[in-house]
């Protein structure tokens, strides 16, 4: 550990924390200098989101001292740690989608003019001057939903620092932004540290800390394990800090649990030939074989959930024909493609995964469950004994079937959700973006999952927004620019930069009409 | 903090599970304790007989609609039609076996005055059905449509007038009594027994949860949305067709313009006060049941202690706010 910062801005020491008896945090601490960028990374389930609500009055700490900006802290509601300059930037952003950006920014610090009336005038001025400072140059009285992602998550940190935030907290905020969108939040993030204004960055993805912070905490078991300057440490001696796990063991066995290139092509699943479905899909032609994972490989917007939501019945064709390997003809909805033995793990585990307040047995053998009724009463019995199997085999960590799918971590989320697409046996699966928001040790037993699949002879067409994965993994990628498919790479040789170059090099060309 | 180091969270099937679940199931026993303490105190007669007996027959009709709710509001639905159509249904019901056929054939012609009315229901329920997940059209509006329709043509039907008849075959099922307790009370229990089954038991009803609980990952797990949906409303709709009948079962006379008026009203506060939330995802049956007693217990409550109605209709609405502030609380 480093010595403390003479004077930091925040000091969270020796915080405990239980729940229910059960300890979240014991002894954790954090440290934050003025005008620094600050890394927390940890496992799900570390202790990370629970030491963030603690300091944002969230929750109340059992013991432990919490300093800010050189006077000991009382925040004890969400309110007060806004008031005293924490500003929270939450993965799903708390803004006001229907209301004018205008609005969004000012809300609740409108400028008013006699009478108590608001200034629309000067709001709008106002704001249009904050979002300047971040480079942001858009139609302020719009609705603030009619933009992208990333810019409403520009808002949000518009918002906080106009009120004076000291310090930004920001919980995963890359996670629905692509290269460009991120790009512009590191130099907004760049913008916040030369103004003296601090942030604690809290993200999955390793690459990341290493462009924009300074400092990164390594939380695991709820307990402050590491604190290190970034550039004195590397991505695999962070992965080993938060796994509690040895670097040389790391190394020996590669960062993913995949090994893409082996596989010896078998019998074509599926092929589909210049399928089109809109917009955003244009024309792609793939095939999958038994016993390979194909990647999809490409930016956001490329077109690689729409290809995935093509094959599978969501999105109809509009042009271009699919070929199922013992049926001709496109799957028409997803109850055909489940039938035709294709499974489809969405990306949006939140909105198009899981349901929050059904247990994790009935999350488990949704896709399945056709199958496991009899004149349309739902066996029981066979139903939990399979449900079992699964928990068992997958290793997932919860009290029991029927605990509230919504309260486990998200790891164990996705591997209910792996475990409902697996249940139906099928001999495709879609999985996009299988590791995303979850912790590394998931990720690797969730990467392990896959290839165990792939081993016994089934397909998957794999989308990942990290290339390691789709590297090391994928036995072949299709790259995807703009809705086309423009070139494939086969492993083994293909390298990291390899498909950047290949995602790159057709924007360069001007790309396919 | 992930919840998964939380043991002991989970939940089972245990009694409370089936009520629908949690505390606010207590508060709405200990409502339901207060209100006939209250009665036994206050309320002269109140441990008769004749009093229970009455207020199942008045329970019946709410409670069975109410169920009917509760399915609809599972999918994150609602449906404001059920008092129209069950005065469509009663209506229905006199004109068949008062036919020429009816008097003709009495036997067919009861069975038929029992089940057309309910099919000219479901049939109202398919449009319903249709409208929401076809159409896509807000469940809110869609019923609107029917809600002043379906009344209207059971006026037409009946060209406004009061129907009366005497058919003791017909009136036994809003008088009759099996083991002393009134005929349409065995009927409710029957009916919300059945419906229970489906929504626990069922491959319909683990589908009608998914999909109030979250659609479009219903949908992606291969859950048929349209079809669960459009059944939903043509239960909803039969369950109303039954209580149109034993309404009128139960005055031996049908009048187009006051069954089932403000039903819907009734039936969704029962059903949130039994533990429907809005937003979908859970359907309590029994919970819809407890919820009916309660809003028939307070309506029994200030007749019976010579309140007036308007008073009574302001004493419902604070039950409804009570009802949806403790599903606020339990969001936290």
């Amino acid at each position: 550990m480093t010595l403390p910062i003479s004077s930091p801005l925040l000091s969270m020491a020796a915080i405990d924390k239980a729940f229910s008896g059960v300890a979240a945090l014991t002894s954790a601490s954090l440290e934050i200098a003025p005008g620094e960028v600050h890394a927390l990374i940890g496992q799900n389930g570390a202790g990370k989101s629970t030491l963030i609500k603690i300091l944002t009055g969230v929750y109340r700490r059992d013991a432990g001292e919490i300093r800010f900006d050189g006077k000991p802290s009382i925040i004890g509601r969400p309110k007060e740690a806004q008031e005293s300059g924490i500003a929270t930037i939450y993965q799903e952003l708390n803004l006001v989608p229907l209301r004018s950006v205008t609005e969004n920014v000012t809300m609740g610090y409108e400028p008013k003019r006699f009478g108590g009336f608001i200034d629309w005038k000067t709001a709008h001025e106002r704001t249009r001057s904050i979002l300047a400072r971040f480079g942001i140059d858009i139609d302020v009285t719009a609705p603030l939903g009619d933009y992208s992602t990333a810019i409403q998550q520009l808002v949000a940190i518009a918002r906080a620092v106009s009120l004076d935030a000291k310090l930004v907290i920001m919980d995963e905020p890359t996670s629905s932004l692509d290269d460009r969108e991120v790009a512009v939040l590191f130099d907004v993030i760049g913008g916040l540290k030369e103004d003296g204004v601090s942030v604690l960055y809290v993200s999955h993805y390793l690459d990341e800390l290493f462009r924009i912070c300074d400092r990164v905490t390594v939380m695991r078991d709820g307990k402050t394990v590491a604190v290190k300057p970034i550039g004195e440490t590397t991505k695999l001696d962070l992965i080993a800090d938060m796994l509690g796990r040895d670097i040389a063991e790391l190394e020996s066995e590669g960062l993913t649990e995949l090994a893409g290139g082996q596989a010896d092509r078998g019998e074509r699943l599926i092929e589909a030939k210049a399928i089109g479905t809109g917009r955003k899909l244009r024309d792609v032609d793939l095939a999958v074989h038994k016993g390979e994972i194909v990647g999809l490989g490409g930016l956001l917007g490329s077109g690689r959930t729409e290809t995935a939501r093509a094959l599978f019945g969501v999105d109809p064709l509009a042009k271009g024909e699919i070929t199922l390997h013992q049926s001709k003809g496109a799957p028409m909805s997803p109850t055909d493609a489940i039938a035709a033995g294709i499974g489809f793990l969405s990306e949006d585990r939140k909105a198009e995964g899981i349901i929050p307040d059904m247990s994790v047995r009935e999350n488990l053998t949704l896709a399945l469950l056709p199958k496991l009724t009899r004149n349309g009463q739902i066996e029981r019995g066979r139903e939990r004994d399979l449900v079992d199997r699964f928990i068992q085999a997958l290793g997932i960590k919860t009290a029991s079937m029927e605990q509230p799918i919504r309260e486990l971590s998200g790891g164990n989320q996705q591997k209910v959700l792996l475990a409902r697409w697996l249940a139906t046996e099928p001999d495709l699966l879609i999985l996009d973006e299988p590791t995303r928001g979850v912790d590394v040790g998931a990720k690797l037993e969730i990467q392990a999952i896959i290839r165990d699949f792939v081993k016994k002879g089934f397909g998957v067409l794999l989308i990942s927004s990290e290339f390691e994965e789709l590297v090391e993994g994928a036995d072949r990628i299709i790259v995807l620019q703009d809705g086309f498919s423009v070139s494939v790479l086969e492993n083994p040789g293909i390298t990291e930069n390899a498909l950047v170059n290949a995602i790159a090099h057709h924007h360069d060309t001007g790309g396919r009409a | 903090m992930s919840a998964n180091t939380l043991p002991g969270t989970g939940r089972s099937w245990s009694p409370r599970a089936l009520m629908g679940g949690g505390w606010r199931q207590h508060g709405v026993l200990i409502a339901l304790a207060l209100l006939i303490l209250f009665n036994i105190v206050f309320t002269p007669n109140f441990l008769q007989l004749q009093t229970l007996f009455v207020n199942i027959s008045q329970v019946a009709t709410i409670a069975i609609v109410a169920i009917g709710m509760t399915l609809v509001i599972a999918t994150a639905g609602i449906d404001l039609s059920v008092g129209a159509v069950m005065a469509l249904a009663g209506a229905l019901a006199p004109l068949i076996f008062g036919s020429a056929f009816g008097l003709d054939y009495p036997v067919l012609g009861l069975i038929a005055a029992f089940t057309l009315p309910i099919v000219a229901a479901m049939v109202c329920g398919l449009f319903n059905g249709v409208m929401v997940s076809v159409l896509n059209v807000q469940p809110i509006i869609a019923t609107l449509i029917l809600f002043i329709s379906g009344r209207g043509i059971a006026q037409v039907l009946t060209n406004g007038n009061l129907q009366t008849f005497s058919n003791p075959a017909f009136s036994y099922l809003g008088t009759g009594k099996i083991l002393g307790l009134p005929f349409q009370g065995w009927l409710t229990l029957a009916l919300a027994l059945l419906i229970a089954w489906l929504v626990r038991r069922t491959l319909f009803g683990r589908y009608l949860l998914a999909i109030g609980g979250n659609e479009r990952a219903a949908a992606l797990a291969g859950a048929p949305v349209r079809t669960i949906k459009i059944g939903v409303y043509v239960i909803c709709a039969a369950l109303s067709g039954i209580a149109g009948l034993i309404v009128v079962a139960i005055n031996s006379a049908s009048d187009a313009a006051r069954n089932g008026n403000l039903m819907e009203l009734d039936a969704i506060a029962a059903a949130v006060v039994g533990g429907a939330v809005l937003q979908g995802g859970r359907a309590p049956i029994f919970g819809a049941i407890l919820g009916a007693v309660i809003i028939q217990l307070v309506k029994y409550t200030l007749l019976a202690n010579g309140v007036e109605d308007e008073v009574a209709l302001i004493v419902k609405a604070i039950i409804i706010v009570a009802a949806v502030y403790l599903q606020q609380g339990r969001k936290e």
